[in-house]
């Protein structure tokens, strides 16, 4: 109760801690595209945000992209962009990002790889989970 | 025939499913995210690698460039552009796309 007093009276807000899971690759659907833009409306409403990038997520975070061929908005490298808005907990899912042939060199961005383990305690202390 | 598969194969079963149903000598073009495929030490490469027996395989390669992994496409797989594209429709007398 006393939260939500101050939410009324515009004082500290609650912080609750958000995760964005991003489990698709970039292009061939506009998951990741959306996700980006929703995660950089989160920043405007100070929340402890968290990007995870799993499964075919990991290929969002490659390294020289060139879109030009395929005429469509290069978005890579607004992830780079994200530590400007106070977003810094990038996480990558170690497994995933090793099926598909990568290492933490190949990525566009610094991330902190998690196994399964750090993995799942992380995402089971969230208060909010958004998957996309 | 010509396969034309378009989906992720470590997120569908597109690519599966195109491999053991194309039959020896058919050409297999991989688009869109069914490019990471062909890519050296994906998961799906070994399927794509042993395919390469009785299958013609190629990749789109804007598709390849626009995710960051033309340089990592396997030996034998061979890059085509959207002109190649189009040569590979009218040089198969048909064409099966795997939604």
């Amino acid at each position: 109760m006393s939260d939500m007093m101050d939410d009324m009276e515009g004082g500290e807000g609650v912080v609750k801690k958000f995760m964005f899971v991003n489990r698709k690759a970039p292009h061939g659907t506009i998951y990741a595209l959306e996700a980006l833009e929703v995660v950089l409306i989160s920043a405007a409403f100070d929340q402890d945000v968290s990007l995870v990038f799993a499964d075919d997520g990991v290929y969002q975070l490659i390294k020289g992209v060139n879109t030009k061929g395929i005429e469509v908005k290069d978005f890579s490298k607004t992830y780079r962009a994200l530590e400007g808005y106070d977003i810094e907990k990038l996480y990558v899912d170690k497994d995933s990002m090793e099926a598909r042939g990568l290492t933490e060199d190949d990525l566009i961005v610094d991330v902190t790889v998690l196994d399964s383990a750090a993995m799942a305690a992380l995402m089971a202390d969230q208060d909010v989970v958004i998957s996309c | 025939m010509l396969h034309i598969v378009n989906k992720s194969a470590t997120e569908r079963t597109a690519l599966d499913s195109a491999l053991r149903l194309a039959t020896k000598g058919s050409a297999v073009l991989l688009i869109e995210d069914a490019v990471y495929a062909a890519t050296k030490g994906s998961t799906a490469a070994a399927k794509i690698q042993s395919a390469m027996a009785d299958l013609q395989i190629y990749a789109l390669g804007p598709d390849l460039e626009a995710r960051g992994v033309a340089g990592r496409v396997l030996d034998g797989v061979k890059i085509v552009d959207y002109g190649g594209f189009v040569d590979l429709v009218t040089e198969h007398n048909a064409c099966q796309s795997w939604l």
